[in-house]
């Protein structure tokens, strides 16, 4: 397991700057990160921006949900609907796909991205 | 108040059935009715079923007191014996004497006994009445050899009685060298022949009997040909003689054969006196059917209660089970090469014959015959009735279809609405349906508040089948889940959201659902809460789709295209201009599109607001071309500029298009609206295209173009504008309501069990009882209509949404990349 230390939080947005349930891209250097705002859980979850498929900047604007009886979280491509999981990152619809994830806290409204 | 009196002479079938039409139709008259007969009338069609353990009250058509509840007077066994015209009364044999208005003749037939030495004798019957079947079955008990003279239709059901009463041999002597000559031809006679002959039936044919021999009682037949055959007892069914014995005493009109001369109105050649049924003669023509008969009873009491229609002829076919034996015919039964093409079935192991006679195009089947198997019969009579063309195989419609596709076209929902299901009692197939979809589901039920069915009762398995296929219709929504979040098929979640007020995701979630959603189910409800509530669709953003959540089309690379709409293509030459500058301000490629707009490509997620501020300044408003809902509305120039056009296609298209602009449906929907036939506008590729008419215009519905193109089929010809847009309103509507997400207009109707029949009955004869309601829900949603462009530019919350960076909403996507084609840009990718 990585120690915490490893982790260092960056401040992306405050936490009304993302819509309910959705997600907003934020910008690092020269990476973009698609941040999700899972209201309806209270979780916040953050991943690549960039679809593995077709290599478009775009999950940000992907729809958010859950899929099987263990409810896990998801992200659906608007491009051509590939899921992938907010948890692991692995393509949920058998494709070979893996997109980055990472963690994500929220303190006095404000939402940190934590860059390994 | 006046009360014309009308006398009724003869209680048979289409007597009563005159009364009973009469007095639904009118209180105002004082009805007398005198009957020959000891009883009320009866079912005669039914008649040897008294045989088969029916009793005769079981067989009466209604019972004392409706008589005496309607205010008839009844007088039975009592004939009419004489008509005085001048002083226009009546004498009966019991000497009551009456006056009369108007005078009905419902004498009926009797049954023709030929002139045969020896026929008074005791042990030879007719077959008419309760009396004469009470008269054979007291004879019969004596009796082991039994015939029937006349090898036709009802000949052949008294030899069927005979059989039932326990004789143990009967014969059938038919004097023509075929069985039932009248209603079908010598093949489908041989086949029957022999088929009854398996049963047991001595059949003679080509037999002229000369005597019928015996001391008081009859004993044998003698022949012409000098042959002769012992008999026991003997019923004659050589044919009907019209009772028109009472009015040509009065000095009416009769043929020479008999029958009394009406004309369309069944008018008797004194006007005040009229004649319907066996006794009518219409143009030389006695219809010995019950059927034809109620039509004259309906024709008189509507003229009396001041509606006239007429009688112009009357079908003749017929379906009968002879000794367990199918044996129809109908349309024209007989017509022969080379005035049609006939197709012939036959299988003389099983004993089936089937002809079909079809017009030399192929197009139209004109009768037929069917013996041994007759389940065709309805579904062919209702072929040849309604002119319904035919499927490329017509044989397939009496071999059953064999592999392949079921022939379109022979199924019942298939038929016209109007198609008469129940000839006796004139119902027709909307009617049924109707009553189906207000609750009857069963045989009973529908005869009893339709009366389909009563009559002769062919038309039974029929009505079965309506039945059947309306109830499959109206649940043929086959449960269909939306996806693993909710077990409710679209339409059934439509009505729960609508019933429960519900306006928010989350909450038809909540209720109605499990689990946190996902991109199948968000977008299915957001069209469905959209079609109800027409609310801002980006209040709601993150459960539309990506097209719905930026109001534009997402492209390669990840920027979006911006389609403003252009009602019916037409533009003014300053709009170009603003396009233009648009385009050429923010960096856009643009193209015309199929649907007859400007479509600008390329634009960052940034931009978008800005660029519909100043399209939104210069009139425009969006094109929702990135939303399930209405696109374009293509219009042909028309009547302003082509020398051909009929009408002004492209202010009708205009009007169509700005009617239904912005609403949420299952899919995106594309009309059309072209001037003339030469259809520039392509409207019959569209989910409802318009084409001009001389006298208004014809709409089609449920086209595709596509990957799979289909042509949009009509649903009403020559109609005005209003009527048109009325029958969209619902047509659009009632697809916004039952079809599953994300399915076209042309696949909703390929599932729909019913096909375009039934989607016409709902629209245009509301067989659904729905359609002021989807009127309303139509008429709301076109009234809550708003351009989502303008809420975004005027609202900054919402504008907000529209950054590519959260946290730098300034910058904008440097992943996306241009490169230059033909002095435009394309996303270099
Ligand atoms: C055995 C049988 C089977 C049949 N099967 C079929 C079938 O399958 N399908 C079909 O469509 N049709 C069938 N028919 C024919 C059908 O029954 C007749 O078409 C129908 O009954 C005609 O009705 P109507 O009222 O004109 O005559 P009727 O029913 O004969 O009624 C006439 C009545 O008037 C009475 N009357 C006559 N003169 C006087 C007078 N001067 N004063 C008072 N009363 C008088 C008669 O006694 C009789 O009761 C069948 C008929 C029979 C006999
Ligand atoms: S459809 Fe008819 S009216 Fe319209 S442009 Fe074509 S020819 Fe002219
Ligand atoms: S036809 Fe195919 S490639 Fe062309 S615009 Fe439509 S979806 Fe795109
Ligand atoms: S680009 Fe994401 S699914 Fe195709």
């Amino acid at each position: 397991m990585e120690t915490v230390a490893d982790i260092e939080w960056v401040l992306a947005c405050y936490t009304d700057d993302v819509p309910e349930n959705g997600g907003a891209c934020v910008k690092h250097g020269d990476e973009q990160i698609a941040l999700y705002n899972f209201s309806r859980r209270g979780e916040w979850y953050a991943t690549q921006n960039l679809c593995p498929h077709k290599q478009q900047m775009v999950l940000s604007r992907g729809m958010i949900g859950s899929t099987g009886d263990d409810c896990t979280p998801k992200v659906a491509c608007p491009f051509h609907k590939k899921a992938f999981s907010l948890l692991s990152g692995e393509c949920l619809d058998g494709d070979d796909y893996q997109i980055k994830t990472y963690p994500v806290k929220v303190t006095d409204g404000k939402v940190y991205i934590g860059i390994v | 108040m006046f009360q014309p009196t009308i006398i009724v002479v003869g209680n048979g079938m289409v007597g009563y059935k005159f009364c009973e039409k009469l007095i639904a139709r009118s209180s105002h008259f004082n009805i007398i009715v005198f009957g020959e007969e000891p009883r009320i009338a009866y079912d005669r069609v039914h008649l040897s079923e008294y045989f088969n353990g029916k009793s005769a009250s079981d067989l009466s058509l209604s019972t004392y007191s409706w008589y005496a509840d309607n205010g008839i007077k009844l007088h039975l066994n009592d004939p009419v014996q004489e008509i005085n015209r001048t002083e226009k009364t009546i004498h009966s044999l019991k000497g009551v004497t009456l006056k009369y208005d108007y005078l009905v003749l419902a004498t009926g037939s009797s049954a023709f006994v030929p002139d045969i030495p020896g026929v008074e004798k005791d042990g030879v019957f007719v077959y008419r009445t309760i009396d004469d079947l009470d008269l054979i079955k007291t004879y019969a008990a004596n009796a082991k050899v039994g015939a029937v003279m006349g090898g036709g239709l009802l000949g052949l059901e008294a030899a069927k009685a005979l059989i039932d009463l326990g004789i143990q041999e009967t014969h059938v002597i038919e004097f023509a060298p075929r069985l039932m000559p009248r209603q079908i031809d010598s093949a489908g006679s041989g086949m029957l022949l022999s088929k009854l002959k398996s049963l047991g039936l001595n059949i003679h044919l080509n037999k002229n009997t000369a005597a019928f021999v015996g001391e008081h009682k009859i004993e044998a037949l003698r022949f012409n040909d000098d042959t002769s055959l012992a008999i026991d007892m003997m019923v004659i069914s050589a044919g009907i003689r019209p009772r028109d014995e009472l009015a040509k005493l009065a000095g009416l009109h009769t043929g020479t054969r008999g029958g009394i001369i009406v004309n369309e109105k069944m008018q008797t050649s004194d006007e005040s006196i009229f004649a319907i049924g066996e006794c009518a003669l219409y143009e030389g023509m006695i219809y010995g059917l019950v059927a034809p008969g109620y039509e004259m009873a309906d024709i008189v009491a509507s003229y009396l209660s001041g509606n006239e229609k007429g009688f112009y002829g009357y079908d003749m076919s017929t379906k009968l089970k002879l000794i367990g034996v199918d044996v129809a015919s109908f349309g024209d039964a007989f017509i022969t090469e080379p005035d049609c093409r006939t197709i012939v079935f036959e299988d003389t192991h099983k004993g089936v014959y089937k002809r079909i006679n079809i017009s030399n195009d192929g197009k139209y089947l004109l009768g037929g015959i069917l013996i041994g198997d007759a389940d065709a019969y309805n579904i062919l009579l209702q072929t040849v009735n309604n002119k319904i063309v035919l499927p490329p195989n017509p044989e397939d419609l009496i071999l059953g279809s064999r592999g392949g596709e079921a022939s379109e076209g022979a199924g019942v929902m298939n038929l016209p609405d109007d198609a008469l299901i129940c000839s006796c009692e004139a119902v027709s197939k909307s009617s049924i349906c109707s009553a189906v979809n207000e609750g009857a589901c069963t045989i009973d039920e529908i005869k009893k508040c339709t009366k389909a069915g009563t009559g002769c009762g062919g038309c039974v398995p029929l009505v079965k089948d309506l039945i059947a296929g309306t109830m499959k219709a109206n649940g043929q929504y086959v449960k269909n889940v939306i996806c693993e979040h909710f077990d409710y098929s679209r339409q059934e979640l439509f009505d729960l959201v609508k019933i429960n007020k519900v306006k928010n995701y989350d909450l038809v979630l909540d209720h109605f659902g499990k689990g946190d959603g996902c991109e199948v189910c968000k977008p299915a409800v957001a069209s469905i809460l959209s079609s109800l509530w027409n609310d801002v669709i980006v209040k709601q953003d993150t459960i539309q789709d990506s097209n719905d959540r930026y109001l534009a089309n997402i492209q390669k690379g990840g920027t979006y295209s911006v389609v403003p709409r252009i009602p019916g293509g037409e533009i003014t030459p300053d709009k170009l201009i603003v396009i233009g500058q648009v385009a050429k301000k923010y960096g856009l490629y643009t193209k015309i599109t199929g649907g007859q707009r400007i479509d600008l490509f390329g634009a960052h997620v940034n931009d978008l607001p800005l660029i519909w501020e100043e399209l939104i300044e210069a009139g425009f408003e969006s094109g929702h071309a990135y939303g399930k809902a209405l696109r374009t509305v293509k219009s042909c120039v028309g009547s302003t500029w082509c020398r051909f056009g009929l009408h002004d296609s492209v202010s009708f298209a205009i009007e169509i298009e700005d009617r239904y602009k912005g609403i949420r449906s299952p899919h995106k929907l594309k009309g059309g609206v072209s001037g003339c036939v030469r259809e520039c506008a392509e409207a019959q590729s569209k989910d409802f295209g318009i084409i001009a008419t001389e006298k208004g215009w014809n709409l089609y519905i449920c086209g595709n173009g596509g990957s799979k193109p289909q042509h949009a089929q009509l649903l009403a010809n020559d109609i005005d504008n209003a009527t048109c847009i009325r029958y969209i309103d619902r047509f659009l509507m009632f697809y916004i309501k039952t079809a599953d997400p994300l399915t076209r207009t042309a696949t909703w109707l390929n599932k729909m069990e019913g096909g375009m029949s039934y989607l016409k009955n709902v629209i245009i004869n509301d067989s659904l009882g729905i359609a002021e309601k989807l009127d309303e829900e139509m008429q709301q949603l076109v009234d809550t209509y708003h351009c989502e462009w303008k809420e975004v530019v005027e609202n900054p919350d919402l504008r907000k949404r529209f950054a590519h960076f959260v946290n730098a909403p300034a910058e904008k996507d440097p992943s996306v990349k241009f490169e230059t084609m033909r002095e435009q840009v394309k996303a270099k990718w």
